[in-house]
């Protein structure tokens, strides 16, 4: 095997077909693609991947300089005019994220937070219970159940929303010193909505997963008389714990970045969220592009954060949550 | 800060009242004998999620399936006339269109640049590789709205004689030509293509890492072997790399033809559906939203259902082989 130079050696076995588990950022290679030729690429495939990433790149390199240009530049000459004279600071600015920060988007940070966190959080301990109890324990009703679960991974979430409209508005009680007049513009409205939406995913990817734990474990655990709740809680959840961080991330960059359901249940205003938020300054254009360019990088800076640093997760969340092949 | 308090307290609330449900499900079901304690708990274990999933996904399906055939209040039957209405209108029938150009467009071109990348960027040495697929790979985390804004500066239109800040128009300008109004441009779909670009620019990434983790997985033996027969770089693709990554392509051009069926975000905010780009989602909102139209909002959403019915079968009956092939 020709081995470039700087390959890692490969850990997986040569050939092995199981591209699910080798993936590019999982930290291993495979062993094949090492002699396939690594870095023999020619000039023409050097150069069409250069103008590619480049092609990639420049639409937000243009938002992101907009953003630091005073209005009046932004609004009368092209962002790539900066190139000629990048050191005239005179065009430089930072004034724009502080007038979004304080135009809305500041508030529209937090509350994306308080709808993301209890989305992300709360479903996937709902679906570790139930991921189990599909993977370890024979009961009737449990193929039919699951494959409804897999039937619903890719129904569109409108198919939910006139009722969910129709359901909020309808809760109305007091229970003592909480009280709550129709779910419509509450945070819950749209991270409920989530967990529900989010479910099928959360199972589907936890009980694959949890499938490919050794069976032998859980086995004698058993024989040691552990029930099957604390079989669930020492053994399978610690075990299962790359599997939840997928889904985590894989969630928290969904709602973070939906915007139909925000936009039906919070709607504009005190509660919007970011992409809510973003999404009116475009249509309020005539503020000027400073207040719009910086809101929408505010808007990006989490889930770009959280993409870049897990990425490695993120990439398996992906990979078992599609639909796969 | 109450927020934050409020968002923090939920997850607690939350996460506390499931532990305590499930606490309490699993002691109650370990009271009973044996052969019934047996026998509930799973249903103690998949009871909440079920519930979940019953009360925002298939009670809301049926109940929407329902509305379809009530008045927009929802107050009195209607029969099939939100259908008939919205496949009589010439405004409807073009969101079909056009939500069909989308699905024949987009996923496929998101495989091919996908399918692309993935097998030239394999031939780059590692460090080269990784960065040129994080490139391709970082849209995937921007929201529909940011990619939106993020296009505007390309597509921005300035009247002619001012200064263009849209990158298009001023290479446009810059080549002699006068500016378009490129949003607004229906002649030959253009303003629908272009908005397609911008979904296609978000998604070739996933395709991208999916198919990459494919053709990394093709034997390197089947390689050699062709080689060896004499075959060209060109045939090994077609002949020898392709056959073997098909499932992970229909993998992918699925999961791209259900993020094109749902596309909302994008139209939303480029166009509202305006300029003859209107597709299903953004119709659904509109009708739900600014004409209050309950009835028919549903409909248009049963008519999305029956257009994913195929995948859905194609998905569970993938799932049983994959499971009896386990």
């Amino acid at each position: 095997m020709t081995t470039t130079g700087t390959t890692p050696p490969p850990t997986a076995v040569p050939g092995e077909v199981k591209p699910r588990r080798a993936l590019p950022w999982a930290g291993r290679r495979e062993g094949a693609a090492a002699a396939r030729g690594r870095g023999q690429a020619g000039p023409l495939v050097r150069g069409v991947l250069l103008l590619l990433c480049f092609l990639w790149l420049v639409p937000t390199i243009g938002i992101i300089v907009t953003s630091f240009r005073t209005p009046d530049a932004a609004n009368t000459s092209g962002w790539w005019t900066v190139i000629a004279s990048p050191l005239d600071f005179t065009q430089w600015t930072a004034a724009n994220y502080r007038e979004a920060i304080s135009g809305g988007m500041g508030n529209a940070f937090v509350n994306s937070f308080a709808v993301t966190l209890p989305a992300t959080i709360i479903p996937i301990m709902i679906a570790a219970f139930a991921a189990y109890a599909f993977t370890f324990i024979e009961f009737w009703g449990r193929d039919v159940l699951f494959v409804i679960v897999v039937g619903l991974l890719v129904v569109p979430n409108q198919v939910a929303l006139v009722p969910l409209l129709r359901l909020y508005s309808d809760i109305n009680f007091s229970l003592g010193p909480l009280s709550v007049n129709g779910l419509t513009g509450e945070f819950a409205a749209v991270y409920l909505a989530h967990i529900g939406f989010g479910m099928p995913l959360a199972i589907y990817i936890l009980r694959n997963y949890m499938s490919t734990l050794p069976k032998a474990v859980i086995e004698s655990a058993k024989i040691d008389g552990a029930s099957h709740f604390k079989t669930f809680w020492k053994l399978i959840v610690p075990m299962s714990v790359p599997a939840l961080a997928s889904f985590a991330i894989f969630q928290f960059l969904w709602v973070w970045n939906d915007l139909l359901v925000a936009l039906l249940f919070l709607g504009p205003g005190d509660r919007a969220v970011v992409t809510v938020n973003v999404a009116a300054l475009v249509g309020a254009q005539q503020q000027g592009w400073q207040l719009l360019t910086a809101g929408a990088i505010i808007s990006m800076v989490v889930p770009v954060l959280v993409f870049i640093s897990l990425q490695r997760y993120f990439v398996r969340g992906l990979t078992a949550g599609s639909v796969k092949g | 800060m109450v927020r934050v308090i409020n968002a923090l307290l939920a997850i607690v609330v939350g996460v506390g009242a499931a532990l305590l449900l499930y606490y309490v499900l699993n002691m109650l079901v370990e009271r009973l004998p044996d052969k019934w304690e047996e026998r509930l708990k799973p249903y103690a274990f998949i009871g909440p999620a079920v519930v979940m999933i019953g009360i925002f996904l298939v009670y809301p399906a049926v109940r929407t399936f329902i509305l379809s055939f009530a008045n927009a209040q929802s107050t009195a039957w209607v029969g099939l006339e939100n259908y008939t209405d919205l496949l009589g209108s010439s405004d409807f029938r073009l969101t079909l269109v056009n939500t069909l150009l989308w699905i024949a467009v987009v996923p496929a071109l998101t495989v091919a640049f996908g399918l692309g990348v993935a097998v030239l960027a394999d031939r780059l040495g590692p460090q080269a590789e990784k960065l040129t697929k994080s490139t391709i790979f970082l849209p995937m985390a921007i929201s529909g709205v940011g990619a939106a804004t993020i296009w505007r500066f390309v597509y921005e239109t300035r009247p002619e004689g001012e200064p263009q800040i849209g990158l298009q128009n001023a290479i446009v300008t810059a080549l002699g030509f006068d500016p378009v109004a490129w949003l607004q441009l229906d002649t030959l779909k253009v303003n629908s293509f272009l908005l397609m670009v911008i979904l296609i620019w978000a998604q070739v990434g996933f395709s991208m890492v999916l198919l990459s983790a494919a053709v990394k997985g093709v034997p390197e033996e089947t390689l050699e072997a062709a080689r060896i027969d004499g075959a060209n770089e060109r045939q090994i693709f077609f002949r020898v790399i392709t056959p073997q990554i098909w499932g992970t392509i229909i993998t992918v051009f699925i999961t791209v033809l259900i993020s094109v069926l749902k596309i909302f975000d994008v139209v939303y905010v480029m166009t509202n559906g305006n300029f003859n780009t209107d597709v299903i989602a953004v119709r659904f909102f509109n009708e739900l939203f600014r004409n209050g139209d309950n009835g028919r909002a549903a409909a248009i959403v049963v008519m999305l259902m029956i257009a994913v019915l195929p995948v859905i079968v194609y998905q569970v009956r993938h799932f049983r082989a994959e499971e009896a092939a386990r």
